[in-house]
């Protein structure tokens, strides 16, 4: 004890000092409060395999498993559809289901989803029509719903950039006294991004009811994790604004689901902002456009396919007796007839009038972009006369 | 008996400034629509740094007028959020080019949600941007940054050159159901008109330009900051002969077309005039619009006054830079074209 007190008068005395001066901390110095609160816990939170899944609500856990098997056929269906040329792209969340469906199931109807690109799953679990969830992906327009109708903002390509509008929008739910949470994803990738750091820092100063969800699946297209940040988790990012960080396994849907719960109940309750990191894995490639054995190696993969979010859940509930071979059984069947629709529908050619390009520009038509539809008018008149 | 009541003097206008004009036009909006807020960086206590917002947190409270993290991106992004839960944010960016971070917002969101939502989410925000040279501001207070806004599609684009207009274009930008790029030409901030703050207002259309001056002999095409230039440079020139016609475009999106060419049929006419640069800059957009429209009626080319195609010079540079009466005149001089010169 006595030579910490002479180190530390050492080193507050520096040599030559007047002898009686004590340096003191800037004015607006003002003590630090312990960030430990904020911090993650060391280990991603998990409820599988332990005894809080005797108190989990059995209707939430088979819920939650319908809607991992629903939503692994449709990652499965629309990659086919790419493949059929249906799609101009996916961006595939096999393997990444627990996050995207926890996400959905965790707001309220009146709560605001801000997806990124890859998360038109959460938006179908919203109960978005899957046809109208892809019509950006199949490339008939760029956003095939009403946001307000759905309260899903459109899927966001540009990296991060919906986050700040996350936070503008349920700052302006408080402001009108409703207590509405926005929901805001965003890949490990986009993190990286300066729209990230501005929505964060916003949010915390503001106080403002947002949960940020990170799926952090490994790769921004090839690029790993470890080239992306140097931060000990994506989650102690949090610190450095003022909000508490949440890791969780991100394959472990009722540990997703309870992190986001918790969160966003914190965020409605006026506690403000949470920063929650779920650990994942992207199975497929980034897009069909990806050839994903250039930056990763099988045996990875594999070992990610040992902690799928389905195997994990359905062997938790086997062995609890609370899933049988019927509710397995129903659960695909319930997949299947989706996926079967989803085929259909999508087979159907989408009907497209080019006189919609000049439709929505303006509340108004500027004379420019009149001359430019009565030019279009003509040419498609031209065209069908021929 | 009849009771002689002294005829109370007629209190004299005061002369109101840009800035004191775009405060009222705020202040005005606040009061009347609820949804209406302002945001940016030092727009609350401090009342902005040219004080146009002077008053508005005090008044409103700071839920209404906020001060916001200094993150321009940042700015620009929760309005949109706050515009896509029914608000109107009116956005300041301190200075033209502190606009930049948060062109990503402007450009890839801001601009396109009204078309990517097939019109079921427009974004009714206006986004002002302080613009412009001539006050010897330092690096990054001075560029003209019109040519980048008006490229985007879905972005309206305007730029009032006196107090009146100020009022009345702030106005309705703030009533616009679209966003508005707003452009304050700050060296005309603290230009004066008999314009009252208690005088009685008007909200000018979007998207008509004005005549400032009417003449016969050649149109000056102009907008903002260089329509005090050509109004001086047109009676400079009427010593020489030359019957100037100015027009002020106030929007340059949408542009007015029909203003522009009627004039210059009249005129033959045409000369555009500003700050920004010549090269990709709002001056061959306007000069080509023209020549399209106007080709059989012109007796010269059209031709172009800007600022040169330089990064905006340091202040004590700066004025060899702007466009001013002399250039102006120098071009009208060149209007009298002959086929071979």
């Amino acid at each position: 004890m006595d030579s910490l007190q002479q180190r530390s008068s050492t080193v507050q005395e520096p040599p030559g000092a007047t002898p009686g001066y004590r340096p003191t901390p800037p004015p607006a110095w003002k003590p630090r409060t312990d960030p430990a609160p904020l911090l993650p816990d060391a280990e991603p939170f998990r409820v599988l395999g332990t005894d809080a899944v005797a108190a989990a609500d059995p209707e939430l856990l088979r819920r939650l498993y319908a809607e991992l098997v629903r939503g692994r056929r449709y990652n499965a269906q629309a990659t086919a559809l790419t493949k059929q040329g249906r799609l101009a792209v996916y961006p595939s969340t096999t393997g990444q289901e627990a996050c995207e469906v926890a996400a959905a199931l965790a707001l309220e109807d009146r709560d605001w989803l801000f997806p990124s690109y890859r998360d038109t799953l959460a938006a179908v679990v919203r109960g978005l029509d899957p046809v109208q969830a892809l019509t950006l992906l199949r490339g008939d327009w760029h956003t095939g719903y009403d946001p307000r109708e759905h309260r899903i903002a459109p899927l966001s390509t540009p990296l991060a950039t919906q986050l700040p509008h996350a936070v503008g929008l349920a700052h302006a739910a408080r402001l009108k006294g409703d207590d509405v949470v926005a929901l805001a994803m965003v890949g490990d990738g986009g993190t990286s991004e300066g729209d990230f750091h501005e929505a964060l820092n916003f949010a915390a100063v503001w106080q403002a009811p947002v949960v940020f969800l990170v799926q952090n699946n490994g790769f921004a297209i090839s690029v790993p994790l470890a080239k992306q940040t140097a931060a000990p988790s994506l989650a102690h990012k949090a610190v450095g604004y003022g909000m508490p960080g949440r890791l969780v396994d991100g394959n472990d849907a009722v540990a997703v689901h309870q992190v986001l719960t918790e969160a966003v109940a914190r965020a409605r309750r006026g506690g403000g902002p949470t920063l929650i990191e779920a650990i994942t894995y992207r199975i497929e490639a980034h897009t069909n456009a990806d050839d994903a054995t250039r930056y990763r190696g099988d045996s990875e993969v594999e070992a990610w396919r040992a902690h799928d979010p389905i195997l994990l859940l359905e062997r938790e509930l086997t062995e609890r007796g609370m899933l049988d071979e019927d509710g397995k059984r129903a659960a695909a069947e319930a997949a299947e007839t989706m996926a079967a629709a989803l085929r259909e529908r999508m087979n159907a050619e989408p009907v497209l009038d080019p006189m919609d390009l000049f439709a929505h520009v303006y509340a108004e038509q500027t004379t420019q972009l009149r001359e430019q539809a009565a030019q279009l008018r003509a040419e498609l008149d031209a065209e069908s006369e021929a | 008996m009849t009771t002689q009541v002294a005829a109370k003097p007629a209190k004299p206008a005061k002369p109101a400034t840009m800035a004191q004009a775009l405060q009222r036009a705020m202040r005005d909006a606040m009061a009347e629509d609820p949804t209406v807020h302002v945001m940016g960086e030092d727009v609350g206590t401090l009342g902005g740094v040219f004080r146009v917002t002077d008053g508005l947190a005090k008044e409103f409270g700071e839920d209404r007028c906020t001060d916001t993290p200094l993150a321009e991106a940042g700015i620009l992004g929760t309005a949109v959020g706050m515009a896509m839960y029914g608000l109107r944010p009116v956005v300041e960016m301190q200075f033209d080019a502190f606009a930049y971070p948060a062109f990503e917002q402007l450009i890839s969101h801001v601009s396109r949600m009204r078309n990517r939502t097939r019109g079921a989410m427009p974004m009714p925000m206006v986004i002002r941007v302080p613009y412009g040279g001539g006050i010897g501001g330092v690096e990054h207070h001075s560029d003209s940054s019109e040519a980048y806004y008006m490229a985007t599609p879905g972005l309206h684009v305007v730029t009032p050159a006196t107090v009146e207009d100020a009022y009345g274009l702030l106005r309705a930008a703030i009533a616009s159901d679209d966003p508005v790029v707003f452009l304050e030409p700050k060296r005309l901030y603290w230009s004066k008109s008999d314009w009252s703050p208690e005088a009685p207002t008007q909200v000018e259309p979007i998207g008509k330009a004005v005549v400032r001056r009417r003449g016969t002999s050649a149109t000056l095409i102009t907008y903002g900051p260089s329509v005090p230039v050509c109004l001086e440079a047109a009676e400079a020139a009427q010593a020489e002969g030359w019957d100037l016609e100015v027009i002020d475009l106030r929007s340059l999106v949408p542009f007015d077309d029909e203003t522009v060419s009627a004039s210059v049929r009249r005129t033959g006419r045409a000369v555009v005039v500003h700050e920004s640069t010549g090269f990709g800059g709002p001056g061959g957009e306007i000069a080509a619009r023209v020549t399209e429209r106007c080709f059989h009626h012109l007796e010269a080319p059209v031709l172009r006054v800007a600022g040169f195609d330089i990064p905006y010079p340091p202040p004590m540079l700066e004025r060899h830079h702007l466009p001013g009466v002399d250039r102006v005149l120098d071009a009208v001089a060149r209007l009298q074209w002959e086929v071979g010169s």
